[in-house]
């Protein structure tokens, strides 16, 4: 059987699943607004977690916090159900297509036969949406492609049941309620203030503290590190700022589309010009990357190098603290 | 960045003929979305990362040859796990996993154990216990 389901690409596998089953229930809701009422946007530095041996670097929130923020606040009802055992999983899988019902699933990377190799790694957050199954084979909207992939029954199964952190446990998801009506404007309202909120945080690890502790370490990479380390953790930090699921600008630019739309919902013009601002701020974020991996490419342990790049870092906190601090004053 | 600057290098997104999505604005200034081939700052990142991998698995392998690790270890690494990951595969510890790495302990690792290893690594037990010498 085949549900008539519309797949449209997304930048990030989390925000383009709830925004594809959000429009397949006739909501007209964009990724961007997805993750801005989710208050996907985050800066983090995580010393204690080392993802391919480099400290780990995060641009948006934990895996599964945009889709329970969001939901939770435009007061969609989510049956989620996790699995020990893999028959059973599939079992209420094939019930749910049979019902003509497509459903979010969480699975692994490593083991996605349609990704590109090089993109296989042991993530175990990433998201997809199954909406039919024909010939024993499932039929996939996995948002970050271009068009719909199909997976076996034995793949399938192999990537819900990916082990590790994040490990899913064949977590299969799908609305099952909707609010009689949307107060869009309350969601985005809350969702801008407590992005501004974790933003300005006064943890030192996170949002614009956060990117002047990693400035402070990036300075001493090279001397403390070694040239190949500091390289490689260099690489690392624009890795998790560019790669797939970003939407480029380690989701600055997402965050400054989401702004135009609520712009427009909440006639607020300051969000406009706000939204301007993001942009330009994305912009500087790409030109970090662009400097940072100068140093990457031609394998230089110049402590000035690194002092240039962790400059560009503090330049960017400042800008992004003075502009939470208006985005806040703006709703 | 405008929609005609979403960048359009060449990168390892083609051999799977995909481009992935970005977010641009077009001459009005207005948010729209425009597929990107690659961009060539993440694609040396990654070509580094991709690097650093095969060269720790080629060090795994060295060892394991050598008698000095046991092939646990090499598999590992090309399966771009790390303990953490390949304990929860085989439902050890990780100090167990890391204690399996000595060639001593795996010899005397049971049938059962090696299975899940030869599992998690989507290989055959024989395979586990005789890594290819060539390449």
């Amino acid at each position: 059987m085949k549900i008539d389901f519309t797949h449209h690409q997304a930048a990030h596998c989390e925000n383009g699943v709830v925004s594809n089953l959000m429009k397949y229930n006739g909501f007209d809701i964009s990724e961007p607004m997805v993750f801005g009422i989710g208050s996907g946007l985050l800066f983090c530095y995580i010393p204690f977690l080392k993802v391919n041996h480099a400290p780990a670097v995060t641009y948006r929130v934990m895996p599964g916090q945009i889709f329970k923020k969001f939901t939770t606040s435009v007061g969609v009802k989510i049956k989620k159900e996790k699995f020990k055992n893999p028959k059973a999983a599939q079992e209420r899988l094939d019930e749910n297509l049979k019902k003509n019902n497509p459903v979010g699933l969480q699975v692994g990377v490593f083991n996605l036969t349609y990704f590109p190799d090089e993109y296989r790694f042991h993530f175990n957050a990433h998201n997809l949406v199954v909406y039919g199954k024909e010939d024993g084979t499932y039929l996939i909207s996995d948002p970050v492609m271009q068009t719909v992939s199909t997976l076996t029954e034995k793949e399938l199964e192999k990537v819900r049941f990916a082990k590790g952190p994040f490990a899913p446990n064949g977590h299969l998801y799908y609305p099952i309620a909707f609010p009689e009506s949307f107060d869009l404007a309350l969601a985005i309202k809350k969702g801008i203030r407590d992005t501004c909120k974790t933003m300005l945080a006064p943890i030192p690890i996170v949002g614009v503290r956060g990117m002047r502790y990693l400035a402070k370490l990036i300075r001493k990479w090279p001397l403390k590190k070694g040239v190949k380390v500091a390289n490689h953790y260099l690489g690392q930090v624009v890795r998790m700022q560019e790669e797939i699921g970003t939407g480029g600008g380690g989701f600055r630019y997402i965050f400054a589309a989401f702004l135009q739309e609520a712009s427009e919902v909440l006639s607020n013009p300051k969000l406009m010009d706000l939204s301007k601002e993001m942009t330009e701020i994305g912009d500087m974020w790409r030109d970090f990357a662009l400097e940072a991996s100068r140093i990457y490419k031609n394998r230089s342990s110049k402590p000035d190098a690194y002092n240039q790049v962790a400059d560009q870092l503090v330049v960017l906190a400042n800008l992004e603290e003075a502009f939470f601090k208006e985005l806040k004053k703006a709703i | 960045m405008k929609k005609s600057e979403v960048p359009q290098d060449k990168s390892n997104l083609e051999s799977a003929n995909f481009k992935e999505l970005c977010y641009a604005v077009d001459e009005n200034g207005k948010y729209t979305t425009e597929n990107s081939t690659g961009w060539i700052p993440k694609t040396i990142a990654l070509d580094n990362a991709i690097q650093e991998i095969e060269e720790r698995t080629r060090a795994a392998k060295e060892r394991a040859v050598q008698g000095l690790s046991s092939p646990i270890e090499y598999y590992m690494e090309l399966n771009k796990m790390d303990l953490s990951i390949l304990a929860s595969y085989v439902g050890s510890f990780r100090w167990q996993v890391k204690r399996h790495f000595k060639p001593t302990v795996f010899k005397k690792l049971s049938a059962n154990k090696l299975q899940k290893y030869a599992d998690a690594f989507d290989i055959t037990v024989e395979e586990l216990q005789n890594i290819k010498h060539e390449d």
